[in-house]
């Protein structure tokens, strides 16, 4: 593609989402994408600071979306939640002169409508991408039965995202189906895993993520498939039944490419024997 | 009854409340309504009928995960969880103890570690959230695990503009 985009990685890349970064780089940098770091970046409120001051949420986002501007490029944020929040700044931004002329002042920075904040879906589900990503494919993900769990952060609300379909997402089905997997149906694609909850209320959680993974179960999955940090996290610690992996791990296995076996030892449900 | 609330909380949420008229599709979709004392139809109709004691000290607000179901499905397009955002924020601001005090000594740990690093540091920020709940005990498998797989950091990563962080908590009272 030979396109350079401004890359946000978000505090998780070097934590508890590590191998989703490390995946995601490998498949971008196959597909002959550049992505540059923002020179500087901080957390993006997270699922936190817009509980306590919408303000601070704001804030915390506008200065990495202003950061972004100051280098000019399409932004890519592979973090579910981090996409979520710059995306809503952005559009506080593009739509609220008073903020955003308030913003630029107290940031530094020119606000150009060019700019867009991108999901890594919005990235590689892109049209122009599909022949590309199936002339990658060095071994078909045949006999793998996948169900697409998107959540929430990359879907809602729809006029901020831009989703295809906030009840029926589609993107991540479609890339997976070019991969070679089947992918079944199933009920709870949008559905909440609990977020923040995880760190406070590990039975309600257990509770979302058992009735999430009995879907997928009745749906004959061999695993689950997101692109959300906080999702892959509650489902992958709070259930024994499936594998839930990241949809750039099954974009490197069927590529054939990166330390696979080395992000599946990250997992706390084992994915290796599903290849 | 406080009848400004409606008038408060609409402009601090930009969303239009007036306009819900309790066809109940938000609490039908609430993955955590079983949760709340009130559920969200139930909370927008306290708004608009400026029931702020009740809201203010109610567990709703603090167990709204923000997933956004509900505002996604409203016919009117209201957006509960911006709702919920200001009516948590005027809890804290007016020194209401909150329903749900473990979520806010989660929530203020994690703002913290991005006041100190500018990011977030999970092994500090779950040592103040453990203090804080003084909840010690749950979870410590799982924390162990997640530190023998590699994915929290024994050390801190900073961002580089420390006084425009600072600066941004200063602004928003924080």
């Amino acid at each position: 593609m030979g396109k350079t985009f401004s890359y946000y990685p978000g505090c998780t890349s070097h934590s508890t989402a590590i191998e989703y970064i490390e995946a995601s780089l490998a498949v971008i940098a196959a597909l002959g994408i550049e992505l540059k770091e923002l020179p500087d970046w901080c957390c993006c409120g997270a699922a936190s600071a817009h509980n306590l001051s919408s303000s601070l949420a704001l804030g915390l986002s506008a200065f990495n979306v202003g950061e972004a501007h100051k280098k000019g490029s399409d932004m890519v944020i592979p973090c579910a939640g981090c996409y979520g929040n710059l995306a809503q700044a952005d559009y506080v931004l593009r739509h609220d002169p008073k903020e955003r002329r308030r913003l630029e002042k107290q940031l530094d920075f020119k606000y150009d409508e060019k700019i867009r904040m991108l999901s890594l879906v919005d990235l590689l589900a892109l049209p122009e991408l599909r022949p590309a990503i199936k002339a990658l494919v060095r071994k078909p993900l045949q006999g793998l039965n996948v169900v697409c769990y998107y959540g929430c952060a990359i879907v809602r609300p729809a006029a901020i995202t831009g989703v295809d379909n906030a009840e029926n997402p589609l993107r991540i089905d479609s890339l997976m189906a070019d991969l070679g997997a089947e992918v079944s149906d199933w009920s709870c694609k949008v559905d909440c895993c609990g977020g923040d909850l995880g760190l406070t209320d590990a039975e309600k959680t257990t509770e979302l993520v058992n009735k999430i993974v009995d879907y997928a179960v009745a749906a004959e999955a061999d695993c689950l498939v997101t692109s959300c940090a906080l999702c892959q996290a509650n489902v992958d610690i709070r259930q024994q039944r499936l594998p839930i992996l990241y949809f750039t791990e099954l974009m490197a296995e069927a590529l054939q490419i990166g330390d696979r076996q080395r992000w599946w030892k990250k997992h706390f449900n084992d994915p290796s024997k599903l290849f | 009854m406080s009848e400004n609330l409606l008038d408060k909380v609409t402009s601090e949420s930009g969303q239009a409340i007036a306009l819900c008229y309790q066809c109940r599709k938000c609490s039908a979709g609430c993955p955590m309504v079983e949760e709340f004392d009130f559920p969200p139809n139930m909370v927008m109709r306290m708004v608009q009928l400026g029931m702020k004691d009740e809201l203010l000290k109610s567990k709703a607000i603090w167990m709204c995960v923000s997933c956004e179901t509900c505002g996604s499905r409203c016919p009117n397009e209201i957006r509960i969880a911006p709702v919920m955002d200001a009516l948590r924020a005027q809890c804290l601001n007016e020194g209401i103890t909150p329903a749900d005090p473990v979520t806010v000594a989660l929530h203020t740990s994690f703002i913290e570690s991005i006041k100190t690093f500018g990011r977030v540091h999970e092994a500090t920020m779950l040592m103040t959230y453990k203090w804080k709940s003084k909840n010690f005990t749950s979870d410590l498998d799982v924390g162990l695990k997640l530190f023998l797989k590699g994915k929290i950091p024994i050390m801190p990563k900073k961002s580089k503009n420390m006084a425009k962080i600072k600066e941004i908590f200063q602004e928003a009272g924080k």
